[in-house]
């Protein structure tokens, strides 16, 4: 079996994100391995997780504390060349898949993204052509580097062990991290954490039976709906290009809502799209929530049917008006 | 502050095609893949405006396309790009598909650019998508990037702006529906753009004439580029088994639906 690393991060509060104990149980099922962590509180961060590794390496300091390429990049390289392991599994957090397919580079080896699933030969899973199709495959290049989607494994108990080495890095970069731009608490509508995910579509902004638009009504009906249910907020392209193109639609939307082709396909347990038509809400949107719903005026939807679990053939306005004096 | 701006983008098959993976001579493949019609990349194409945007605000700065695909999809794609924004294309003649091999085509992408006549690394903002709609991996710039040595990387992009002193500020984004903010002293940089916040700038047919005249003399010399096919060995590639027994609940009042959907919610 080839020597397998383990690679974290810690937040920059000093805690392993939820999907490190999910990579650290995706190394276990393989075969022995090595444990490595990068930032803010390092050294204590691996030792809290470290039960089952064979070595432990830490890279700590002000300098790697925030999620920066050069940094990262320099110290998953040197942690890469102490393990001196053959495949390395990460956590595929936007910070390592930033600074890690560059690492791959510098070490003359491999690195594969948005692994969903690993065989005990090694042979990966992953999609292509935006989740429309999944290819299983292996790759002869060491190091292999294998960044596993968040959500995608079984989580690993936290157990401690044997303290981490620390490794000294030194490196020079031009960039600072300056902070961080999120919306106000009570207008999140991104919540990755959330049970249900609600899709809303270009229909929303379009003429209703009464041949007129009712966007303020929808903005309204949406944005309480997510508040009220705590859900996440997703959108079809359509609905966002009209926001960019600088018409007046539910001004709240961003290109961050989007899912389906050049936007995100989340991880949520129930999915209910509304007003939504064609194929990037339905397939590609949809491809990780496991109960899906859709209202929708088309009974003969084709993205639709053989899509969702149940699809309401309704106005969506109507149900969201029901909905809300029900929740 | 002119910047050289190079823009790495593929092809993408048009979204609304259906697609279906075969098995080819050289590896898995797409049914009737040379037949499908194609656009410019849509993750590369914000790249791309966002790059014409700051070229725009920031005199002196030229903008050069570096695509790797077929030549004759190239030439079809290139068309439609070309009559939006000025470039200058530097066509790579290979295969273009999402089985292809990154760490092969980073390595064609940046040995174009190094091979580009006054290429300035200094002034360098490398640009692309964050992952194509292909392969979908995102790994292809910080590759390209490593092998230029620039070490100023970011992924993710929906915004930069240039500060008076030439500091670039970029936003990226993060876990959470959050863009982290970051600070880089001065080019060279690696920009891998998000949607970014522009829309795709309407024809410009004077633009595409002008490009057109430069662009079929590059298409003409597009260099063969040959990627390694047997870094990647593919055991499967299937379509997803997608097909549900979709429940359809029809002349039902709103109120009732309301009520199931109120307590699928709650379960």
């Amino acid at each position: 079996m080839e020597k397998i690393l383990v690679l974290l991060h810690t937040t920059d509060e000093g805690a392993l994100p939820k999907a490190a104990l999910e990579t650290i149980a995706a190394a276990a099922v393989i075969g022995a391995y090595d444990l490595g962590v990068i930032g803010a509180n390092a050294a204590a961060a691996a030792q809290s997780v470290s039960a089952g590794a064979a070595a432990v390496f830490a890279v700590e300091g002000e300098q790697f504390a925030q999620s920066r390429y050069a940094t990262d990049a320099a110290a998953a390289e040197a942690i890469a060349k102490a393990s001196g392991a053959a495949v390395i599994f990460a956590t595929g957090t936007m910070r390592f898949n930033r600074a890690l397919p560059g690492v791959a580079c510098r070490l003359n080896g491999a690195c594969e993204t948005h692994i969903v699933a690993i065989e005990p030969d090694l042979k990966v899973h992953r999609w292509y052509y935006r989740q429309r199709m999944e290819a299983t495959l292996s790759r002869a290049a060491r190091p292999w580097i294998l960044l596993l989607e968040p959500g995608a494994f079984e989580s690993a108990p936290a157990a401690p062990g044997a303290a981490a080495t620390p490794i000294a890095v030194t490196v020079e970069t031009r960039t600072t991290v300056t902070g961080y731009h999120a919306p106000n608490a009570d207008q999140q509508t991104i919540r990755p954490d959330a049970q249900l995910l609600l899709v809303a579509g270009a229909g929303w902004t379009k003429k209703q039976k009464d041949g007129a638009t009712h966007t303020p009504e929808a903005a309204g009906l949406i944005l309480n709906f997510v508040q009220k249910t705590q859900s996440s907020l997703g959108s079809s392209k359509s609905l966002v290009d009209l926001s960019g193109e600088g018409q007046s639609v539910l001004p709240f939307l961003s290109h961050l809502h989007q899912v389906g082709q050049t936007g995100s396909s989340p991880r949520h347990r129930k999915g209910l799209a509304t007003c939504c038509h064609g194929e990037e809400p339905h397939v590609v949107g949809w491809r990780f929530i496991n109960d899906r719903r859709a209202i929708n005026l088309d009974a003969a939807c084709g993205w639709s049917r053989g899509k969702a679990d149940v699809l309401y053939v309704a106005d969506s306005f109507e149900v969201m008006r029901e909905l809300e004096k029900l929740l | 502050m002119a910047y050289q701006i190079i823009v790495c983008g593929g092809l993408a098959p048009d979204p609304l095609q259906t697609l279906e993976p075969v098995t080819t001579p050289t590896g898995p493949g797409l049914k009737n893949e040379l037949m499908l019609p194609n656009v410019f990349d849509p993750w590369a194409g914000h790249a791309l405006y966002e790059a014409a945007n700051l070229a725009k605000n920031q005199p002196g700065s030229t903008i050069k396309v570096v695509s790797l695909g077929p030549k004759a999809k190239l030439q079809q794609v290139m068309m439609t790009v070309a009559q939006k924004l000025p470039f200058e294309l530097i066509a790579l003649d290979g295969p273009g598909g999402g089985f292809t091999d990154a760490v092969s085509v980073s390595k064609a992408l940046a040995d174009a650019i190094a091979a580009i006549p006054g290429f300035d690394k200094s002034q360098a903002l490398i640009f692309g998508g964050w992952e194509s709609a292909t392969r979908g991996a995102g790994v292809v710039m910080q590759m390209v990037g490593e092998r230029l040595g620039i070490t100023e990387q970011f992924l993710a992009v929906d915004e930069l702006t240039v500060d008076p002193d030439g500091a670039l500020v970029i936003k990226e984004r993060v876990e959470g529906g959050k863009h982290q903010i970051s600070k880089c002293a001065a080019a060279p940089a690696v920009l891998a753009w998000a949607t970014g916040s522009l829309p795709e700038p309407p024809n410009h047919p004077q633009t595409g004439m002008a490009n057109m005249r430069v662009m079929m003399p590059a298409l003409q010399k597009a260099k063969p580029t040959a990627l390694d096919p047997a870094a990647i060995a593919y055991a499967q590639v299937a379509l997803p088994a997608v097909t549900r027994q979709t429940r359809i609940v029809k002349d039902v009042p709103a109120a009732d639906i309301a009520a199931e959907i109120a307590a699928w919610i709650k379960q």
